[in-house]
């Protein structure tokens, strides 16, 4: 199998020693099956151990390896050499802080995915014995697409509004309450709508799309924030005619 | 966190681009360029004609519409696009905007009320 | 927890030159300055209409002139934009499922583009072309 040499240029940043990121070089021999954390874990482990960055299941379900790849948030597993040019620029994910190297600090993501309250609030809670839920292919099938999220972040590093307010909820939280919304066995609704209608939650988004389009799962977040929009509205305005009813 | 006041502003910018994508285009080629590359007869945006049209209460709201939904879809996005340039004076944008729509709101009320 | 994180800023007023979808965004959205122009015109001649006939004639005037025109050419250019990407959007903001099948977004597009065709040519003909 051919050989290509890559020039890989890695943002590094080392909190205890460094003021600033900068870049570093390495001249990677790629073979044409490789992805980019091929060519990122060849530099740990033969070029230089202090690089540091995330990774796991090396198949795009995880969600582990997202990095800024010539500039667009990527899954660097999913990043092939052969669609790449000789100089790839490798970066941590924008719109993050970071913490070191390639990784970044997920505090944020990991509280907005907790506030939207991302678990089922039924009408009554079912004892066990009472037996499960039903629901049909139709119902799943309305909600399915938003529980494909793998919490990957590329959608905040493509977003632009995330990064001029860190107070957005962002598209993957507002996905995961969509998913949540739509779901027939809930009525979380209008527990959730204190942040996801909030002017940091929905209507923060300006509907750039960059979400979904960078999202890997196709879970289509833009899309799923549009509908909260329009039942948000709907919700505001039966409010103002009928106030105090729930969902 | 509370729940946002923006529905009020966002269904009047989601009618309103609903209205300006479906009739907007056509608009401007009749009254912005029809005469002027010539496939109108001129009688047909004449004085005598728009005038007697313009006296008929539904011609009213029809045109009542076409200025009052597109002009505040325009404000509210005007509002954003401005954040998105990077000016991060909502509150003064707001008045801006939605006052250029209240404006045209008023103004066009007005001369129909007085056609 | 963190130990020195890093925070990258970014430009606010030139962010959307990074890259051609944040362009694409950015030309979408100043549509909007041309299409509330256009509707400035609109109420400036409703009110010329309103003043009288030798106020009408100078409005029809003034909108036959150069500068005119390519004002409106403009408009157009964009209000179009505005029309596709507004159509091209709505099988997301709204999606239509029928039992457990849903319609596709082409076909939901594809309905737009033909109310559109019908409404122009049902205000053109109105119109007098």
């Amino acid at each position: 199998m051919s050989e290509r040499l890559i020039e890989l240029e890695i943002l590094r940043y080392d909190p205890d020693k460094d003021s600033e990121p900068h870049f570093q070089t390495y001249q990677v021999p790629c073979p044409e099956d490789w992805v980019v954390l091929d060519a990122v874990n060849y530099v740990k482990d033969e070029l230089d151990r202090t690089l540091s960055h995330r990774w796991s299941c090396h198949m795009a379900v995880c969600g582990s390896c997202g990095m800024m790849i010539n500039g667009e948030p990527t899954l660097s597993c999913k990043s092939f050499i052969r669609d790449l040019p000789d100089k790839i620029r490798v970066e941590p994910l924008a719109n993050f802080p970071i913490e070191r190297d390639l990784v970044v600090v997920m505090d944020d993501f990991m509280n907005k995915l907790g506030s939207v309250k991302p678990y089922l609030v039924p009408v009554e809670q079912k004892a066990l014995e009472d037996g499960s839920y039903l629901q049909s292919p139709a119902q799943l099938k309305k909600f399915k697409q938003y529980t494909l999220c793998i919490n990957c972040t590329l959608c905040y590093s493509a977003c632009p509004q995330y990064a001029h307010n860190e107070g957005f909820v962002g598209p993957a939280a507002l996905a995961l309450a969509h998913r949540y919304n739509l779901d027939s066995r809930d009525v979380g609704r209008s527990v959730r709508a204190d942040v996801v209608a909030s002017n940091e939650g929905i209507w923060e988004c300006s509907f750039v799309g960059a979400c979904s389009e960078v999202c890997p799962e196709h879970v289509d977040p833009a899309g799923a924030i549009q509908q909260t929009k329009i039942a948000s509205t709907l919700d505001y305005f039966q409010d103002l005619i009928t106030p105090g009813r729930d969902k | 966190m509370a729940r946002s006041n923006k529905p009020i502003v966002w269904s009047l910018f989601a009618a309103g681009g609903t209205f300006a994508a479906f009739v907007t285009p056509v608009m401007i080629v009749i009254t912005g360029l029809a005469l002027s590359f010539g496939f109108l007869p001129p009688e047909a945006l004449s004085y005598e004609r728009l005038s007697g049209l313009i006296e008929n209460p539904i011609a009213k709201a029809i045109v009542f519409l076409t200025i009052f939904l597109p002009a505040w879809h325009a404000a509210h996005r005007l509002r954003i696009t401005a954040h998105d340039f990077g000016v991060r004076e909502d509150g003064l944008v707001s008045i801006v905007c939605y006052g250029l729509a209240s404006a045209a709101t008023v103004i066009a009320a007005y001369a129909l009320l007085s056609l | 927890m963190s130990r020195n994180p890093y925070i990258r800023t970014i430009s606010s007023t030139s962010w959307w030159l990074a890259q051609p979808r944040y362009i694409r965004y950015m030309a979408r959205e100043v549509s909007c300055v041309l299409i509330g122009a256009y509707t400035g015109v609109v109420v400036v001649g409703l009110l010329r209409l309103s003043e009288g006939a030798e106020a009408w004639a100078g409005f029809l005037e003034a909108i036959q002139t150069p500068v005119s025109i390519v004002f409106h050419l403009l408009a157009l250019a964009f209000a179009l934009y505005h029309t596709t990407t507004w159509f091209n959007v709505t099988p997301k903001a709204m999606p239509l499922q029928f039992g457990d099948t849903q319609v596709p977004g082409s076909v939901i597009i594809g309905a737009h583009y033909a109310g559109w065709i019908v409404v122009s040519a049902l205000l053109l003909f109105l119109a007098g072309v």
